[in-house]
């Protein structure tokens, strides 16, 4: 995927009024089955896989012993014992090791990873026009509308009456919107279709700015191996009713509270703080930014970063120091922007 | 399924340096001459945010930082192709940087400057050493 097509600015404007599309084959396809799979994942996912219907997805994270995240992750249960899981592009090797690491140890039988992100294509497909687009080029095997799929739903079926596609009613942009998986022998028609119906190609960029905007953790940014769901403000993705990998450390972090602590800052301007500057309060370092930009969305810059746990209250003012210039940073709740429903 | 965007010609008028913007001497007499960025470099850029530039009167130097660029991907500093004075600045692109991106060559300047020796303006490169310099880089 490239960082732009056409321009950022244009791209994110298309998926919030509009729909635009981004081609996200990079990230991986991890198909997992047997009799054991489902105990497996509620092994090494911090969400439910046991509670999960068929026909739903989860958003969570895979976390080491020290709960530090490997990987967040959106997993769909395609049947009793079979769900799909995607893993972050840089993470798909890492997460494939962790995962056979646990089977070899724990679920020796019962349970196959297949990876087909090399022979599928994942075309996202964001914004308020995205169901309405999708609805007539595509049509779900159970003769319902593209749109009939509630959040975090998914359905089979034919694009244009003969091409077999999986759709996921999820996203990475804070828009409505749905996430094909499709073969890629398929995949230059459909894009071309697509693109054809109106929607707006749009690249990393265009999306970078978007999840931030939504308030969204990128891994290798707001979330790693060495930082917590619950540091990251996540908390809610973490069943503390079940034992996983990391739960002990989570379960101690829960109850005893944390150093730092993932807060949404404004600043006034175009000039964007950048991953790593420094987070001031009375000219001393309280925290670092992970995420910043200039938002078209809202006409101001915002960011995204670590702060000591007594700093972050919403509504104060720390100071940010973009390359030597010192800017007001106001504390606010996430996300900066939440679409109208 | 990339587009690719034709980049505009680089005038021959005015010369060229490795850090992607051009001077054109406006006034032999006075030394004064426009500074700007590139085609190339506002392509590589993206749409532009924000744009930081000198003070009027303050003096620039040679490969000096004289201020920054930014656009919604990343930011870079801008260097002074010369020694001068500032006696000019775009205070249009202060409030709509984007003009950089629509007409870097023209309306999208970023400063005036008078120029302490003006053969350091004729060591830059020329619009042809300028072309086959960003040949291989984007």
């Amino acid at each position: 995927m490239p960082v732009q097509y056409s321009g950022i600015l244009a791209e994110v404007s298309a998926v919030r009024k509009n729909v635009g599309i981004f081609d996200v084959s990079h990230m991986g396809r991890l198909y997992i089955s047997g009799t054991k799979s489902t105990e497996f994942l509620d092994w090494v996912l911090t969400g439910s896989a046991e509670s999960l219907a068929v026909g739903r997805a989860r958003y969570c994270f895979i976390c080491n012993e020290s709960g530090g995240v490997i990987d967040d992750t959106i997993f769909y249960r395609l049947e009793q014992d079979r769900f799909l899981l995607i893993p972050n592009a840089g993470n798909r090797v890492t997460v494939l090791d962790w995962f056979q690491r646990w089977i070899a140890e724990k679920f020796p039988t019962g349970c196959q990873i297949v990876d087909r992100t090399m022979d599928t294509v994942l075309i996202a497909v964001q914004g308020p026009r995205a169901a309405g687009l999708l609805d007539a080029l595509c049509l779900l095997d159970s003769g319902s509308p593209l749109s009939s799929l509630k959040m975090f739903s998914w359905g089979e079926g034919v694009f244009k009456g003969n091409l077999r596609f999986f759709a996921g009613r999820t996203g990475y942009t804070g828009e409505d919107g749905f996430e094909l998986v499709v073969e890629s022998g398929d995949s230059e028609t459909i894009w071309k279709s697509l693109v054809d119906a109106g929607a707006v190609p749009s690249g990393l960029g265009a999306r970078d700015v978007l999840r931030l905007e939504a308030g969204l953790p990128l891994h290798g940014h707001e979330i790693d191996e060495n930082t917590t769901p619950i540091e990251a403000g996540l908390q809610h993705f973490i069943r503390s009713d079940k034992e996983f990998v990391g739960s002990v450390a989570l379960g101690h972090q829960r109850e005893h509270g944390v150093k730092n602590t993932l807060v949404g800052l404004t600043l006034p301007g175009r000039s964007a703080p950048r991953a790593e500057y420094p987070i001031l309060n009375q000219g001393k370092q309280v925290g670092r930014i992970t995420s910043g930009s200039y938002s078209p969305t809202l006409d101001t810059s915002i960011a995204m970063g670590y702060v000591l746990e007594r700093h972050a209250i919403s509504g104060s003012t720390l100071e940010i120091d973009i390359r030597g210039r010192i800017s007001p940073g106001k504390v606010v709740p996430l996300p900066f922007y939440s679409r109208t429903k | 399924m990339r587009q690719e965007v034709e980049s505009k010609l680089n005038p021959n008028d005015r010369k060229y340096t490795k850090e992607h913007e051009w001077i054109k001497l406006d006034d032999e007499a006075s030394g004064r001459a426009t500074v700007g960025i590139t085609d190339f470099a506002q392509d590589q850029l993206g749409d532009i945010v924000f744009v930081e530039l000198p003070k009027l009167g303050a003096n620039v130097t040679l490969m000096g930082k004289m201020g920054e660029i930014e656009s919604v991907k990343s930011v870079s500093d801008l260097f002074s192709p010369v020694n001068g004075e500032v006696v000019e600045i775009n205070e249009a692109l202060l409030d709509h940087p984007e003009i950089a991106n629509k007409d870097p060559f023209g309306e999208g300047w970023l400063i005036k400057v008078t120029v302490s020796d003006a053969s350091e303006i004729e060591s830059l490169m020329t619009s042809e050493e300028y072309e086959s310099f960003t040949s291989g880089q984007s």
